[in-house]
């Protein structure tokens, strides 16, 4: 029996709301107890986290991977390597890869690859229509059999008719609908949030309309088909409010945001750097205020990397015309961390927006050191303080507005179902 | 944007934008400009000063006026001149910017000239290019046109002298106009007492107030007591995206014409940066009225053009300091 005991760390598990120095036992692969060891348990490895954060794997609502279709940018080994060296235990993969996640074989394939190299555990979201066109269905109930998580369309559907039967249909799936809030029209052939900023660089701007309309007309449709909805990438103060409105009305609607969300705004475009090109853009600072209120309270459930890893070149053009994205999963829990700094709240709380929160929203038994779960474990130093640079970062994409920044808490270990996939095996 | 185009002694090292240029370095165009165009006006139209030096016009976009005016300038200032005019389209199967630009770089000339229809595309070579190569912004897609906006510049000088009592109109699609945010940050560096935007609100860009200009709906409002009036072209494309009903109506609200010029200073002159639609955003009785002083900016482009290019390289007339 493969043993392991975690000695003396800070273990703080949100969803318990467990926050004490203690020990942590795993035996084949799961977390045997907590605290005093079992009678006649003995650890075949004993890791010392003295000073140490002892939490949950961190779950990642959004990874691109890059794999199938983009191995220049990435691949399932690479970027779920860097997962696992960044504290993350569980990815989510968006279906916007080539082919398109439409497929069992597909959603297989990137299973299978994901076990083989045997890192973060990759959950892939299935798309809603075929080819994520927004014309046909995609075969859901198939796709929910694969092992697909959830489904997602990434793009807009404009046919509305086709939202409400692919809401309907997904309903009847039983499968979470994962929603990209952007109206097809409104600022479409823009790459900067429309504001002082996008008028003075002269750059095509995207309403915060483009955001808010589509949330409006989704949370109508979610309200009519009765589906269980999850919003993506929330970029607007005001989607933050009709997302609490609707949550107090009790629809089934949870949502999430990027961590460069809560860092930047569209003032950071200045110079045109095009490592600030995100979509959704970076909004106003007051639309960042409101999402750091909408974590605070609640209304929006999760903080998540949205990682798009390229390589140099794709960054290497005047602002309009390069890639939008960020290599983000070096800075997710390093961010998350600076976040509770700043706003002053507890680790119990901070942690969860990255463990147990997101894990509730794709319903899976993860981000929780619940004796008897898969112990998928990160262990860090809420100490060490470290720079963002190229050389330090473990994706293969490098392409970060947060290089050059200063870090407090960096990763030791990283466990996958009880086996060190990061960290020095100690002595 | 201030540090890539200003040399540590605060001396322009690349010509990318009016926006964080101080006025003192604007005045010194200007005078400079003044003495080139003196030149401009004897027998003999050379000048040695960048003989050997050997100038590339970078034209991403088709352009007749700005490109013929920049090889103008380069010639009357001796220097070789070398004009690419490239299709975007060729660019855009394949070869990046960067590729392109470091093949120029290896032909050893000393500045490109560059127009692109990207927003900081000019920026972005100066950025990427190996010194002490330098950079002049031709046009950067809808950011900033920071020669015209100078040549305008010298024409409101030459008509008007002092910059501060100035009421300054820019009248049309400012939200596609690299040449209104160009003169609306020269206009406010250079203290013009005010700055007004005329448009349908199609076509005014949202928080455009924060560069410091005031907007109007109505061009009878907004040309009221106007010392100057900026006309900018309107696209045909804006039709078709739904930004205006036609160019019909277009005229009958925005278009210059002799009756609505009444309502300005009486001593008003009205500007265009070419090409102009007749009968679109202006009559022809006032394009080629008493108050236009358009062809004298064309003049006033390749005097400016030269300063420009003069400054940039380090090399400046006798007089100028």
């Amino acid at each position: 029996m493969a043993t392991l005991s975690i000695l003396n760390g800070r273990v703080i598990d949100p969803a318990s709301h467990l926050d004490s120095v203690t020990d942590v036992h795993i035996a084949d692969g799961k977390i045997l107890a907590i605290g005093t060891s079992p009678p006649d348990f003995s650890a075949a490895l004993e890791i010392d986290a003295n000073n140490k954060i002892v939490c949950p794997g961190l779950v990642d609502l959004s990874v691109r991977l890059r794999e199938p279709g983009a191995l220049h940018k990435g691949t399932i080994l690479s970027e779920t390597r860097a997962a696992a060296a960044s504290g993350i235990t569980t990815v989510c993969c968006p279906p916007d890869t080539n082919p398109v996640i439409d497929t069992p074989a597909v959603a297989e394939l990137l299973q299978h690859r994901a076990i083989e190299t045997g890192m973060a555990k990759v959950f892939p979201l299935a798309a809603l229509t075929r080819g994520l066109k927004g014309e046909h269905l995609a075969e859901m109930g198939i796709l929910k059999e694969a092992g697909c998580i959830a489904v997602s369309n990434v793009l807009p559907i404009v046919n509305t008719q086709v939202l409400r039967h692919a809401l309907e249909y997904a309903a009847t799936c039983e499968m979470t609908v994962f929603l990209h809030a952007v109206d097809p029209w409104l600022g479409c052939h823009g790459c900067a949030h429309e504001g002082a900023m996008s008028t003075r660089l002269g750059l095509s701007g995207i309403p915060e309309t483009a955001e808010t309309i589509e949330v409006a007309r989704d949370l109508l449709l979610i309200e009519m088909t009765g589906v269980r909805a999850h919003f993506c990438r929330l970029s607007t103060a005001r989607a933050v409010s009709l997302i609490k409105e609707a949550q107090a009305k009790g629809l089934p609607v949870t949502a999430d945001v990027s961590t460069h969300h809560l860092f930047l705004t569209d003032m950071d475009i200045k110079n045109y750097d095009s490592q600030c090109h995100v979509s959704p853009p970076l909004r106003a600072e007051h639309d960042k205020v409101g999402l750091r209120e909408g974590l605070l309270q609640g209304n929006i459930n999760a903080l998540c990397s949205d990682h798009q890893p390229h390589e140099a070149d794709a960054k290497l053009c005047p602002f309009a015309m390069t890639a939008s994205g960020i290599s983000a999963l070096d800075s997710l829990l390093p961010l998350t961390l600076r976040f509770a700094e700043e706003m002053q709240i507890d680790l119990i709380t901070a942690l969860g927006y990255v463990t147990y929160q997101p894990a509730q929203i794709l319903g899976i038994e993860a981000g929780t050191l619940a004796i008897g779960n898969f112990a998928d474990v990160c262990i860090f130093d809420p100490n060490s303080l470290w720079t963002l640079s190229p050389n330090n970062m473990h994706s293969i994409g490098h392409n970060s507005p947060f290089l050059g920044w200063d870090f407090k808490g960096k990763v030791s270990y990283t466990l996958i179902n009880g086996k060190m996939v990061f960290g020095m095996v100690p002595k | 944007m201030n540090n890539l185009q200003l040399d540590q002694q605060g001396r322009l090292k690349h010509f990318l934008g009016i926006e964080g240029l101080t006025r003192s370095l604007l005045i010194e165009i200007l005078n400079t400009a003044a003495s080139f165009l003196s030149i401009d006006a004897k027998a003999v139209k050379k000048v040695p000063i960048l003989r050997g030096k050997t100038i590339v016009n970078l034209f991403f976009e088709p352009s007749t006026r700005t490109r013929t005016t920049f090889e103008l300038a380069a010639k009357r200032l001796s220097a070789d001149v070398l004009n690419f005019n490239i299709d975007t389209s060729s660019t855009s199967k394949g070869e990046t910017l960067i590729d392109m630009l470091h093949n120029l770089e290896a032909m050893h000339c000393d500045m490109f000239v560059v127009r692109h229809n990207a927003a900081g595309a000019a920026h972005f070579m100066a950025q990427h290019i190996t010194p002490p190569i330098r950079i002049i912004n031709a046009g950067d897609g809808e950011h900033e046109h920071p020669t015209q906006a100078m040549l305008d510049m010298y024409t409101i000088r030459q008509y008007k002298e002092d910059f501060t009592p100035l009421r300054v109109a820019i009248v049309g699609d400012i939200l596609h106009s690299r040449v209104a945010r160009s003169d609306i940050h020269a206009l406010t560096t250079l203290g013009a007492s005010e700055v007004r935007v005329v448009g349908p609100k199609t076509l005014i860009p949202t928080d455009i107030e924060q560069l410091g200009v005031k907007v109007f709906n109505s061009l009878k409002t907004g040309l009221r007591d106007i010392d100057v009036v900026i006309m900018l072209r309107l696209q045909r494309e804006r039709m078709q995206s739904a930004l205006l009903p036609s160019a019909h109506e277009y005229f009958q609200y925005y278009g210059l014409t002799e009756e609505v010029l009444r309502v300005t200073h009486p001593e008003a002159i009205v500007m265009h940066p070419g090409p102009i639609n007749r009968g679109v955003e202006i009559a022809s009785t006032v394009a080629d009225g008493k108050r236009a002083v358009i062809l004298q900016q064309v003049s006033n482009g390749i005097g400016v053009r030269m300063a420009i290019m003069a400054m940039i390289l380090g090399v400046m007339p006798e007089g100028t300091h």
